[in-house]
């Protein structure tokens, strides 16, 4: 605390220093302090939901959780026990068929993007159209992957399922692949076009290597969104209550348990068992997402500057 | 070692072979990218035409929905889609906002700051960073927002905001039923409970992009206002929110056009009642939740209908993201030039 000056001679006498001090009795300070508190408060409100959700998985979720729920197959309305092994399954597989192209088909874009010239008209093409996927409303996918699946092969399968989460995905791969690319200091292009090798060379010994953080990065964040979105789901794989495969065999094209479609149609049942297996699923589900967000955003920690 | 083996040379035909196929590869993933897009909205449309030509424009501004006559218009819908998605921004932007202020201001680092400022910790070399480590976390908690699941919400809905909103919603309906936003009692799903979650969904876009808006304002102007003598949040609401004005704006569009094509949390919260209503209370229906509770069960002659009715979402959110994406760039390029 340093205390003012009560008289002072000179060119500052005419300065009234009790009129400079900091006080909250003047409306502009008043003022100040109480938008400070507002939005401390509004910040504050804002994030309860997040404490509450993740509160409601811990103890609904945490509950029912063990490791009977996640290798059984769906209970029968009034049934006891049973578990979501065949949603869990399905998820994965979904995904995984749904990155195998698309991880490929995105990261060779976004090469053929970080390469192009900047007056290349089907890079600028393929740019907007990427922008426009990201917006795209997942629902969308859904009836795209109906369309254009479900409709031609005369039935919901999990094909149709990797198809429609498939164009959720692109956007995320494609565009911070391309950031991660651009990323790479020009000096080392430099060096491997001065030693004379080839464009592709480039890209596949010096580009690609130092750019696989921040690839993986965006992988990982497409990942995680596909595997929590459901609309593009629901009436593409639609739902079984069996599992994928049956005397060895995989059966992609029959239709397939997902989580977040399980949790979808569990949530609206009357029965208490559904009810608590859908808030474990939610809890599964949300532990795979915030594994593969966390696991993305360590890879990005260690991208060179 | 007669002579040293240079490391440099040139490629061999092969390498040249290779690097034009790679090349060549590229192009076409590209070109099929960009064909990709095109085939997702012609297939949305051609599978639209039937219904297209059988109800025309009628579709847009007719009120019923029934299988049974085989009569379709989605008006209702899109009121629903529109009213949820409006009032949903409406909250989503006052809490994004104030969260994106509380975020760039570094309110949580100067809290933080003064706390360890008490005991004399706050240049010690290992204390002195939590300060700044506080915000990462803030940020990152603020992104978990965007990062749990639409489904995950839309449970958390139905078994935790409905049960507590609705003695309050009955209670205003009770009191002060005369106002038309409070004219009918919350039975269960309703229009209140999925503006509440969707307002929450979209709040991290808002808040990142807002954040980013704000961060990006020079430093120079703060310092001028601070240094006429403003407080706080004179230089805020004079300065830094007139500044980044577009960028925020440009994001809460962008919220817009997300909150639009939302679907799970709206399809189990609210309500899928064909009809228009100002209620908050009362049940309603989406384009969204209109799509994913008809596809599954939907025959040939009712796919064409829904594959209208989601060419109609398709443009209106296609509309409002390009709008968006444009605002974005747009501000960015001028707080550069600023700059």
């Amino acid at each position: 605390m340093t205390t003012l000056p009560t008289s002072v001679s000179g060119p500052l006498a005419d300065v009234d220093f009790a009129e400079l001090e900091k006080s909250l009795q003047r409306p502009r300070t008043l003022i100040n302090a109480a938008l400070d508190v507002v939005v401390t408060a509004m910040t504050v409100l804002a994030l309860i939901p997040l404490f509450s959700v993740v509160w409601m998985l811990a103890v609904r979720g945490g509950k029912k959780l063990s490791l009977a729920v996640l290798t059984q197959l769906p209970p029968a309305p009034l049934e006891a026990g049973g578990g979501f092994g065949n949603a869990l399954l399905g998820t994965l597989v979904i995904v995984g068929l749904a990155a195998l192209w698309t991880v490929p088909f995105g990261i060779l874009n976004a090469v053929y993007l970080a390469q192009a010239k900047p007056e290349d008209r089907l890079a600028t093409g393929v740019r907007f159209a990427t922008k426009v996927l990201t917006g795209f409303p997942s629902i969308l996918a859904g009836v795209f992957a109906y369309g254009a699946v479900v409709l031609l092969t005369g039935g919901f399968s999990a094909l149709a399922g990797a198809v429609a989460i498939s164009i959720l995905m692109l956007p995320v791969v494609v565009l911070t692949a391309e950031d991660a690319i651009r990323a790479v200091p020009a000096r080392m292009k430099e060096a491997a076009a001065g030693m004379g090798a080839t464009e592709a060379q480039t890209v596949w010994m010096v580009l690609l290597p130092t750019a696989l953080p921040g690839i993986l990065t965006g992988v990982m964040l497409a990942v995680a969104r596909a595997a929590g979105e459901t609309a593009p789901l629901i009436f593409t794989a639609l739902f079984s209550n069996y599992w994928l495969s049956s005397h060895g065999q995989i059966h992609l094209m029959q239709p397939t348990a997902s989580l977040a479609v399980l949790i979808y149609n569990f949530a609206g049942m009357p029965f208490d068992n559904q009810i608590e297996l859908a808030w474990a699923a939610a809890l599964v589900l949300v532990l795979i997402v915030l594994a593969l967000n966390i696991a993305g955003q360590a890879l990005s920690r260690r991208l060179p500057e | 070692m007669a002579e040293a083996v240079s490391v440099a040379q040139e490629p061999s035909s092969a390498q040249r072979f290779a690097d034009a196929a790679f090349r060549r590869l590229c192009q076409l993933c590209a070109a099929a990218a960009l064909a990709l897009v095109v085939f997702i909205v012609l297939r949305i449309a051609i599978s639209a035409a039937p219904a297209l030509s059988d109800y025309g424009p009628g579709f847009l501004t007719g009120t019923t929905w029934d299988p049974n006559k085989g009569r379709y218009a989605i008006l209702p819908e899109i009121w629903g889609t529109l009213y949820t998605s409006i009032l949903a921004l409406v909250l989503g932007t006052l809490f994004g906002v104030a969260a994106a202020l509380f975020l760039a201001e570094g309110f949580l680092g100067e809290f933080v700051y003064q706390l360890l400022k008490a005991p004399g910790l706050h240049l010690h070399p290992l204390w002195s960073k939590l300060p700044a480590r506080a915000e990462d976390a803030l940020r990152n908690l603020v992104e978990l927002l965007a990062a749990i699941p639409s489904v995950v919400y839309g449970l958390w809905g139905l078994f935790v905001v409905i049960p507590t909103v609705r003695p309050f919603c009955n209670w205003l309906y009770a009191h002060l039923g005369w106002i038309p936003f409070f004219s009918t009692s919350l039975a269960g799903p309703g229009v209140l409970p999925a503006v509440l979650v969707l307002s929450i969904m979209i709040l991290p876009t808002i808040t990142a992009i807002g954040r980013q808006a704000l961060v990006s304002v020079p430093s120079k102007l703060r310092m001028a206002s601070y240094g006429l003598g403003a407080t706080r949040w004179e230089t805020i609401i004079g300065v830094l929110l007139p500044t980044a004005s577009r960028g925020i704006f440009g994001g809460v569009v962008l919220a817009f056009g997300r909150a639009l094509g939302e679907t799970m949390a709206l399809a189990m919260l609210v309500g899928n009642a064909n009809q228009i209503r100002l209620s908050l209370f009362s049940p309603a229906n989406t384009l969204a939740a209109l799509l994913a509770n008809n596809f599954p069960e939907a025959g040939p002659r009712q796919v064409a209908v829904l594959m209208y009715a989601a060419l109609v979402l398709l443009a209106i959110t296609l509309v409002v993201n390009v709008a968006g994406a444009l605002l974005v760039q747009r501000a960015a390029a001028r707080t550069e030039g600023a700059q």
